[in-house]
């Protein structure tokens, strides 16, 4: 993977010199992060301890080793295909002078405020064989049925349009840490744009780029939603069998415990390409980059991001609009209430901000202070996220419910187990950050005396500023719309946003899972921008 | 970095806290894998009637049953209340229900309730085929599940393999007709191209836009689809003419969980549910079968009493993981 920036001399190759040993102030808190991230696979293990003899005959079933395969390789196509998505939405909002690009910037993040399940019902009533625009067609040329959208298609195209922004926020991240003086350089050498895209500035996104693929991929083992709607068996469909029909959470356990072993897997393997070294040394600050203009390039710009933006976002809200004009049609009773929202946001701020703290210690540690045991905690903190939510929930009842009662269904309890869940959405921005900050800027603050814990919230921190920003926008979406977690551990009566769409749409009541939809979605925009308005995204004008 | 941590756990510790000293003894906790838009009027009545504060979990039957099992003895809930027989089954073999008393249990036909008395069915719910009305009328349909295995159904059926209600009606099937046959029929209705939905909505909204005609159900989804888009909605259920296996009666119910500190109250609840204050509410608002005598069934519906079913017990429901067994050797799971 040492391959990267040829043609930069020093600047790519040489692997990160060893650093003195990690203060208290990063190892502790680390330590208790990686602990509570252990807590599930603790449980998993005292569950599985307890299968009978039949669950080789499960595990080792012709069966379970196709699900298995069905959901690598459902994992690896919607990661590539988010890659393809975000790595030009990215530039593009970020490095172009494409027109409206502060409303693109939020615009090509929003599918992913849009939850799988709701993702996938609005594709087939939309796409499906007998869906809208089949009946459209019908009218115009007695178009009678459409391909199916279901299996393995379906279950690709609505994972991949609704989770790409993990890759584009982290790349955008990304984008705003590159000094641009070692874009300028290749260009002054003679480059053309595009070379200097390929070879120099797409290598020094490779730590970006991994970390949201690999929160796309790990997203897609812990799906459920999305791939039960659209009909394909993955993993998770043999794991939530177990609970549903069997009732058997034994064999629950050891199933996830083999998708645990797949993301040590996945997670090491991705681990290995952030050993060569993205930062340059010497300038203490980065200029600001040089805009591009995309001139003949801006309209199929425009049309490349219209597109995913119609799909992603017009499409789902003229369903979810559609529902709420059917239902308010027939007479239904359309109750706004404001409750859910607030707790929904309230429990996303909380989570966000707690998942960003403690996701701070472990990139520190995995990106300053490299060795065997901050290799361990970092994979260990990916261990919930790969997991279905509901494995994660019961690990956490189990635990509180026997050991920390008064903490048991407790807002303190279900933000910890956001933290658990969704560490990594911070932990892979953060940590893409970290290694574009040169460690030279750190020493120099500590020989000119200042204290490790100074450096880290005087230097570290605000360098480090587009990780964290992208970190908490990732997890502040991501809570918004969680749903089996908030189901078992919220407080008794703390109605989300989607737990209320949950409800009232496994019933059939469109229209009334309609406005807390809406709400969503818009809840979730406004966060948004607020957030991304935080965003440095400054030009240098030639 | 650290105040924003003391800020931060004061935070998320301070409604817990409220709530929890808010929580008196006269307070109620229900599990409920019946969802708060069916359901939640009721416990409303109930708190009026009662004067007793219910406060309810929502969630996925199955999921809120793991929930009680992982909880122990330190389970908030007083109350479970589910979808279907099986998930009460679950925790009556854990031992996690207590025996209702003999009161109860008479007012309900001994096959509708578990047969060591752990718990009650409060509704019923009918297996149906549920059509599409622009491609089919009643009298296109056969006389029997069997029938569906006929090539003319090529293509046009759906299931949902995955869910309760479904598998529930496998190891009816099982008891019926023997394994054999019942891998057959399965195998035979696979082949006869049968899409495989996530559960019962999905069918009835695949069978309203005609992507499939014919699909097995529980009945009362469709009064959803038609509350909410009229009677236009251009599907309705149908029922098998003669006692034929695809008839088949299932019953959501509840029970009380053995740590509840709440008995009497809890107990209360369940008498409750099968009030004929409560009987009506399934009746009028949930199109389900009350299953108290003297409360007549929504007149949209087939009155319970003509529905011809074959003798089965739903206890035996319980027996999933034989029907599991079929199910993944058929090819279907």
């Amino acid at each position: 993977m040492a391959t990267a920036v040829p043609g930069l001399g020093s600047l790519g190759r040489q692997a990160v010199e060893r650093r003195p040993a990690a203060p208290p102030l990063v190892w502790v808190p680390a330590l208790l992060v990686a602990g509570a991230a252990l807590l599930p696979i603790a449980y998993l293990i005292v569950r599985a301890a307890g299968a009978d003899e039949g669950i080789w005959l499960l595990l080792l079933s012709p069966r379970t080793f196709r699900l298995f395969i069905n959901t690598v390789l459902l994992g690896a196509a919607v990661a590539a295909t988010a890659i393809l998505i975000a790595v030009p939405a990215a530039w593009l909002t970020v490095r172009t002078d494409l027109p409206g690009a502060s409303a693109w910037r939020v615009l090509t993040v929003m599918p992913l405020v849009v939850p799988s399940y709701v993702g996938a019902f609005v594709l087939i009533t939309v796409l499906g064989p007998t869906g809208i625009l089949q009946a459209a067609l019908e009218r115009l040329w007695g178009v009678t049925r459409l391909l199916d959208i279901y299996g393995f298609f379906g279950a690709w195209f609505t994972l991949s349009l609704f989770t790409y922004p993990y890759v584009l926020l982290s790349v955008r991240a990304g984008l705003r840490g590159i000094d641009p003086a070692i874009e300028e350089a290749s260009r002054a050498l003679g480059q053309s744009g595009w070379t200097t895209f390929r070879r120099v500035t797409l290598p020094l996104l490779r730590p970006s780029i991994g970390a949201g693929a690999l929160l796309v991929l790990l997203y897609v083992f812990s799906d459920f939603g999305a791939v039960s709607m659209m009909q394909f068996d993955s993993f998770t469909t043999a794991i939530y069998l177990q609970y549903q029909a069997s009732f058997n959470r034994s064999y629950a356990a050891a199933l996830s415990l083999v998708l645990v072993a797949l993301t040590v897997l996945v997670v090491v393997l991705e681990g290995r390409q952030s050993r060569v070294r993205y930062h340059r040394i010497g300038s203490a600050t980065a200029r600001l980059p040089r805009r591009v203009h995309l001139g003949q390039w801006t309209r199929p710009a425009l049309l490349f991001l219209a597109a995913i933006a119609t799909v992603g976002v017009v499409m789902p809200v003229g369903v979810v609009t559609y529902w709420l004009v059917v239902g308010l049609r027939h007479g239904d009773s359309i109750l706004v209430s404001l409750r859910p929202a607030i707790n929904s946001i309230t429990a996303s701020v909380l989570s966000a901000l707690l998942t960003v703290a403690a996701a701070m210690p472990v990139a520190v540690l995995s990106v300053r202070f490299r060795g065997r045991l901050s290799t361990a905690i970092t994979r260990v903190s990916y261990a919930g996220y790969a997991l279905p939510g509901i494995v994660v929930a019961l690990s956490l009842v189990f635990f509180a419910a026997r050991y920390v009662v008064p903490l048991y269904q407790t807002l303190a309890l279900l933000v910890f187990g956001y933290m658990i869940l969704f560490l990594p959405q911070a932990l892979g921005p953060l940590r893409s950050a970290l290694l574009q900050v040169s460690p030279a800027q750190e020493e120099s603050a500590r020989t000119l005396g200042r204290t490790a814990r100074e450096v880290a919230l005087t230097i570290t921190v605000p360098l480090a500023r587009s990780g964290v920003v992208a970190g908490a926008a990732l997890v502040f979406l991501t809570t918004m719309k969680e749903l089996p977690a908030t189901l078992l551990l919220s407080p008794i009566g703390f109605d989300t946003l989607a737990t209320r769409v949950w409800s009232a749409a496994t019933e059939g009541f469109f229209s009334r899972a309609a406005v807390p939809a809406l709400l969503l979605l818009l809840a979730s925009s406004l966060s948004v921008g607020l957030l991304l308005s935080q965003e440095r995204n400054r030009w240098r004008d030639e | 970095m650290r105040y924003l941590l003391v800020v931060l756990v004061g935070l998320t510790l301070l409604p817990g806290s409220l709530g929890s000293a808010t929580a008196q003894a006269a307070t109620l906790t229900v599990y409920s894998g019946r969802t708060r838009e069916l359901i939640e009027p009721l416990f409303a009545q109930f708190m009026k009637a009662t004067g007793i504060q219910v406060r309810v979990r929502y969630g996925e039957t199955a999921e809120l049953a793991a929930t009680i099992l992982e909880e122990g003895q330190n389970s908030p809930a007083d109350v479970y209340f589910a979808q279907d027989a099986g998930a009460l089954g679950a925790l009556a073999y854990a031992g996690r229900l207590r025996r209702l008393p003999d009161g109860v249990l008479q007012k309900v036909e001994s096959r509708f309730q578990s047969s060591d008395g752990a718990w009650v069915g409060v509704s019923g719910r009918a297996r149906v085929v549920v059509y599409n009305t622009r491609r089919l009328t009643a009298r296109d349909l056969p006389a029997s599940l069997q029938d569906f295995t006929h090539p003319r159904w090529r293509g046009r059926i759906g299931w949902a393999p995955t869910n309760g209600s479904f598998q529930a009606h496998v190891t009816a099937l099982r008891l019926l007709w023997g394994n054999e046959r019942t891998k057959q029929w399965l195998t035979a209705i696979k082949a006869n191209g049968a899409r495989a939905y996530r559960n019962n909505t999905a069918i009835v909204a695949a069978v309203g836009t005609g992507e499939v005609d014919v699909g097995f159900v529980n009945h009362y989804y469709l009064f959803g689809f038609i509350r909410e888009r009229g009677q236009a909605f251009p599907a309705r259920n149908y029922y098998f003419p003669g006692a034929d296996a695809g008839n088949l009666v299932n019953a959501a119910g509840a029970g009380v969980v053995d740590s509840s500190r709440n008995q009497a109250a809890a107990l209360q609840l369940v008498q409750y549910l099968l009030s004929e204050d409560a009987q009506r509410y399934f009746s009028n608002q949930t199109f389900e079968y009350p299953l108290v005598s003297g409360v007549p069934a929504s007149p949209l519906l087939l009155p319970l009493s003509q529905i011809k079913t074959p003798k089965i017990d739903l206890n035996h429901l319980q027996a999933l993981e034989q029907t599991l067994k079929l199910l993944r050797e058929a090819g279907i799971l």
